[in-house]
């Protein structure tokens, strides 16, 4: 291989030469507050509302009101899609491609606005999309943790109600809902788009519009599902069944057009991602020296584009079910209830590996850097997160064992289900083979991840439970089902989440995130975790449905203990604000280039890290896990010699490239 | 075990270590799990399936704690003893011993399939055996007991002593389950009472939403689908009582959707059901035919969502293999 420090075709498209940090505003074509930001996103919602409800009241008054319910489903369904139009209008997502389309050079590519509001921008640099990206998968995850607090305020007592069960079913429906579209971009979303290009030295991604337009879709998704409020709510959970889905109010619509908005932010993640991984490696960045993250990323993102269009079809069937009147729900009409429930998880289980890949990855990722040891069995954890991203399509009908559907084929899908839990059990391979003959350092990101790595055992082996059809006839739809999927996707993924907000925050702010209340954050929340959760297992063996408001006297108890531990599991999270606010505003610590001594390629760059990352793409010499190794190879060559790495590390003295 | 002891004599024999705790350990946990807890783990032992089902919690158990355990006692041991501030921990090693141990990666790739496979052969000879294990098998059953045909039962007759599958149909609706005996007349009631030691044929279907049909110490699961006959076998062995859930969101009320059953003895029912049935004759002559499923007209309890009033009271498609009824 030669090592040529630019690529022939160079990344950055239109700039012919790196681009310096750019701090001038000038030549920017908007600023200020006529320009377009988060404000004209907002009007633009409110107006293309009014519009689409105008407009729907105008075409369908006449046949498709909601029995009941006053509203006209193909207003409220017009009203949302042009709000969400009008959203993308207002922050200006439309201006590049509009201007393509009618053949003009599309307004500034990379003249961007560079004060603070960039951050309340329609933005093409991923290091801001990333933070964008903290603050609003941030967002929903509190709102959602607050309907939780709601949820297991009215189950401390099994007769006395604290809301009617309507607005019981709809805070229920909402913190599944809420909490199942946080959790597909939890990681993908803020460190994903922030550090796969700076792990795989690349100056940017490969469809920086499209991915900002994730990240706008995801916000707009967010309104899109609260509007369901407005509405009196849904019903459904987040699994949102048909006939039930037929039945319900207006709320209705904002779920399956929610659904379908976040569905077209993960698809544009998903192929941005991947795209952007495939070919936008850095020289000498082969598949085999690659960061297990970067990996994990590229799993998730085959599945984000290939099972979010189930998603996304389902809805809109569901959406002309509502309006246009078809049937393909409704069963006395010739359509079928089975229809929603297989489209549905054929999205919904590769959903749950979307979900759990990025937290391996992730978890894998700093493992080494804090063991100070390789990455054990890299090629097993790749392969693992291939073979489980595959595996992931051919499971979904575990979740229909009682329903009735194909008998003959349970074997089957009990087998593939089985299966799967032998790539995930790969990363236990890789974790343990990793922390054999270590030398551990206990700081905050290691503790969240060797959290993970108990955690998540409770949530994999209680996971072959209920793969077990004869099993499953207990446990299936309980509070069994509930606990594990709490202990797989919070256990393991929101742990994750936390370890490389830890970790990588030195890099995204420049400044460390408090040890001590680091320290208090993670016990309060590793052991208030389980103190909510174990319990629930227990609650489902005994006989506790899911998304209940009732339940047993003689279960009174455990379900007041779980309630307590989840009120306290939710000050262990204020204390994550606390810390947030305390490292980062009250008294800041100016963070090393590199606080852990990683390897990694994304702390060889300066910190603040350039527009364009890299001043020269890096040529990549070796994979960035040859901790305690002597005589290491050098991990990258930034240009003019300076080589960045492994020789250096082993001396234990790291020197930035900068 | 299986991972380089490495060359340092010095060093402890760390996975013989690591063996050597897990291995009391595991075994002493399974057999107080297996004497102490097994006997008491749900579904309980009411019917054939919950016995089988109960059985089949505890083999899981029993393997699923010592894997549990033994990942528990590395994570435990590696941080007890590969601490950086532990004072003379031996510094880590790179290179490429660390990076891989193909003895160590077979090892565990090879046991975790081995388990895997086990757990699903044994699931399925267990889902085979227990003629479903009381999971809804839909309208055509993969697995039936013998003497077992839908079409056949509902016209058939059942008393004590000719040991007949009893067939009840379960009707969801929101927000509560009723049962039909189609032995007995096809008289509809809200209570659910079964003969003891007899083998029972539960047709679940649903007037408007999807629900679920949980007899939590029945073990038997079956979701309530609209247009469809859901069917689930299970054999009752004892008398007693049984709590009877929805288990799928079938809206507002779902939590509320509950009641009560009774296996009772054979004659005991037959005497219950005999005289219900007369009591309640007057109704049925008002009840829908006997039916694998029923559709409810467009003012039903489906809401009246489709206002044209052309809906008839049966649908002429063929929905996924369920009889339908001349209309």
């Amino acid at each position: 291989m030669t090592l040529t420090a630019e690529r022939l075709d160079d990344h950055s498209g239109d700039v012919a030469t790196p681009p310096k940090p750019a701090k001038n505003n000038e030549g920017s074509p908007r600023s200020g507050w006529l320009s377009q930001h988060l404000g004209t996103a907002i009007v633009g919602f409110i107006i293309g509302y009014v519009v689409g409800h105008w407009l729907g009241n105008y075409i369908g008054s006449s046949y498709a009101y909601i029995a009941n319910s006053g509203t006209n489903a193909i207003a409220d369904t017009l009203g949302l899609t042009l709000g969400v139009l009008g959203w993308f209008a207002g922050i200006g997502a439309l201006n590049y491609p509009l201007a393509k389309i009618v053949g003009k050079k599309p307004p500034q590519d990379f003249k961007e606005v560079q004060d603070w509001s960039k951050y309340f921008r329609y933005t093409t640099d991923h290091k801001v999309v990333g933070k964008q990206y903290v603050v609003g998968v941030l967002l929903f995850l509190f709102t959602g943790g607050l309907l939780a607090m709601a949820i297991r305020t009215e189950l401390l007592s099994p007769v006395t109600h604290v809301f009617g069960p309507g607005t019981y079913i709809t805070i229920v429906s909402e913190h599944g809902t809420i909490m199942m579209m946080m959790a597909t971009s939890v990681i993908i979303g803020p460190l994903g788009n922030y550090f796969v290009p700076l792990m795989i030295g690349s100056r940017r991604m490969a469809f920086p519009q499209i991915e900002a337009f994730s990240f706008w879709c995801f916000t707009a998704g967010y309104l899109v599902i609260f509007s369901a409020l407005i509405y009196g709510g849904f019903p459904t959970g987040w699994t949102g069944y048909a006939p039930l889905q037929t039945q319900a109010g207006a709320g209705m619509v904002s779920y399956l057009l929610g659904f379908a908005v976040i569905g077209l932010g993960m698809m544009s993640a998903g192929f941005n991602l991947a795209a952007t991984i495939i070919n936008y490696r850095a020289p000498g960045m082969t598949w085999s020296r690659v960061p297990i993250f970067v990996w994990a990323i590229l799993a998730t993102s085959a599945l984000l584009t290939l099972a979010t269009p189930t998603l996304f079809a389902a809805g809109l069937f569901g959406l002309l079910d509502k309006t246009a009147q078809t049937a393909f729900y409704v069963t006395e009409h010739g359509g079928s209830s089975y229809l929603w429930e297989n489209l549905f998880w054929f999205f919904g289980h590769p959903e749950v590996y979307i979900m759990a890949l990025p937290g391996f990855g992730l978890v894998a990722e700093i493992m080494p850097v804090f063991c100070r040891k390789p990455l054990f069995a890299y090629k097993v954890a790749a392969a693992g997160m291939v073979g489980v991203a595959l595996l992931s399509f051919f499971v979904w009908q575990h979740h229909l064992f009682q329903s009735g559907i194909n008998p003959d084929m349970r074997p089957l899908f009990m087998l593939t289900t089985e299966l799967i839990s032998i790539p995930t059990g790969f990363i236990y391979l890789v974790g343990m083979g990793t922390l054999y003959k270590a030398k551990i350092r206990f700081e905050i990101p290691m503790l969240f991840a060797l959290a993970l790595f108990f955690n998540f055992l409770i949530g994999g082996v209680t996971g072959v439970f209920l793969s077990d059809v004869p099993v499953d006839v207990t446990v299936h739809g309980g509070f069994f089902v509930l606990s594990h999927f709490h202990y797989t996707i919070m256990g393991g993924l929101l742990f994750a989440f936390m370890a490389g907000l830890y970790y990588w925050m030195p890099k995204m702010t420049g400044k460390m995130l408090n040890k001590r209340i680091g320290k208090w954050h993670f016990w309060t929340m590793f052991i208030f975790f389980n103190l909510t959760f174990f319990p629930m297992f227990i609650i489902g063996l005994l006989g506790q449905p899911r998304r209940v408001f009732e339940y047993a006297h003689n279960l009174q108890g455990l379900n007041d203990f779980s309630s307590i531990s989840a009120f306290l599991l939710g000050g262990s999270f204020l204390i994550f604000v606390w810390n947030l606010l305390w490292s980062l505003w009250i008294s800041p610590e100016k963070a090393p280039p590199n606080p852990w001594e990683s390897l990694g390629l994304e702390w060889q760059t300066a910190t603040p890290i350039p527009l364009h990352n890299f001043e020269r793409i890096p040529v990549i010499l070796t994979d960035p896990y040859h901790y305690s190794e002597e005589g290491a190879p050098d991990v990258a060559d930034f240009g003019d010699q300076q080589l960045v790495g492994s020789s250096s590390a082993a001396a234990g003295d790291i020197t930035n490239s900068n | 075990m299986t991972m380089n002891q490495g060359s340092d004599d010095k060093e402890p024999r760390h996975l013989r270590r690591i063996l050597a705790i897990w291995l009391p350990l595991a075994a002493v946990v399974d057999v107080l799990f297996w004497f102490l807890v097994g006997p008491h783990v749900p579904p309980g032992d009411l019917t054939s399936t919950a016995s089988s089902n109960q059985f089949d919690f505890n083999i899981l158990f029993v393997i699923a704690l010592p894997v549990m355990i033994g990942v528990w006692v590395f994570l435990g041991y590696s941080i007890r003893n590969w601490s950086a501030k532990r004072v003379g921990s031996a510094e880590p090693k790179g290179g490429a011993a660390a990076r891989g141990n193909l003895r160590a990666q077979v090892w565990w790739i090879g046991l975790t399939t081995v388990i895997v496979l086990f757990l699903a052969g044994f699931g399925t000879v267990e889902l085979v055996i227990g003629n479903g294990s009381g999971g809804g098998e839909g309208p055509n059953p993969a697995w039936a007991p013998t003497g077992a045909n839908a079409a056949e039962l509902a016209s058939a007759t059942w008393s004590p002593t000719d040991n007949h599958v009893l067939p009840v149909q379960v009707i969801g609706q929101q927000w509560q389950f009723t049962y039909r005996y189609p032995t007995f007349g096809g008289f509809e009631s809200s209570q659910l009472i079964l003969p003891a030691g007899t083998e029972i044929e539960f047709n679940v279907t649903s007037l408007d939403v999807i629900h679920s049909f949980w007899a939590y110490q029945l073990s038997v699961k079956a979701d309530a689908n609209p247009g469809v006959n859901n069917i689930a076998y299970t054999k009752t062995t004892k008398t007693g009582n049984f709590t009877v859930r929805c288990s799928e969101l079938c809206g507002i009320w779902h939590g509320a959707m509950y009641n009560y059953g009774k296996v009772v003895s054979k004659s005991a029912f037959e005497s219950w059901a005999t005289s219900t049935e007369t009591a309640n004759a007057s109704n049925t002559a008002n009840l829908a035919p006997y039916a694998s499923t029923y559709t409810p007209d467009a003012n039903g309890a489906a809401g009246g969502y489709y206002e044209d009033g052309t809906v008839t009271p049966y649908s002429t498609v063929e929905v996924y293999g369920a009889k339908q009824p001349a209309s």
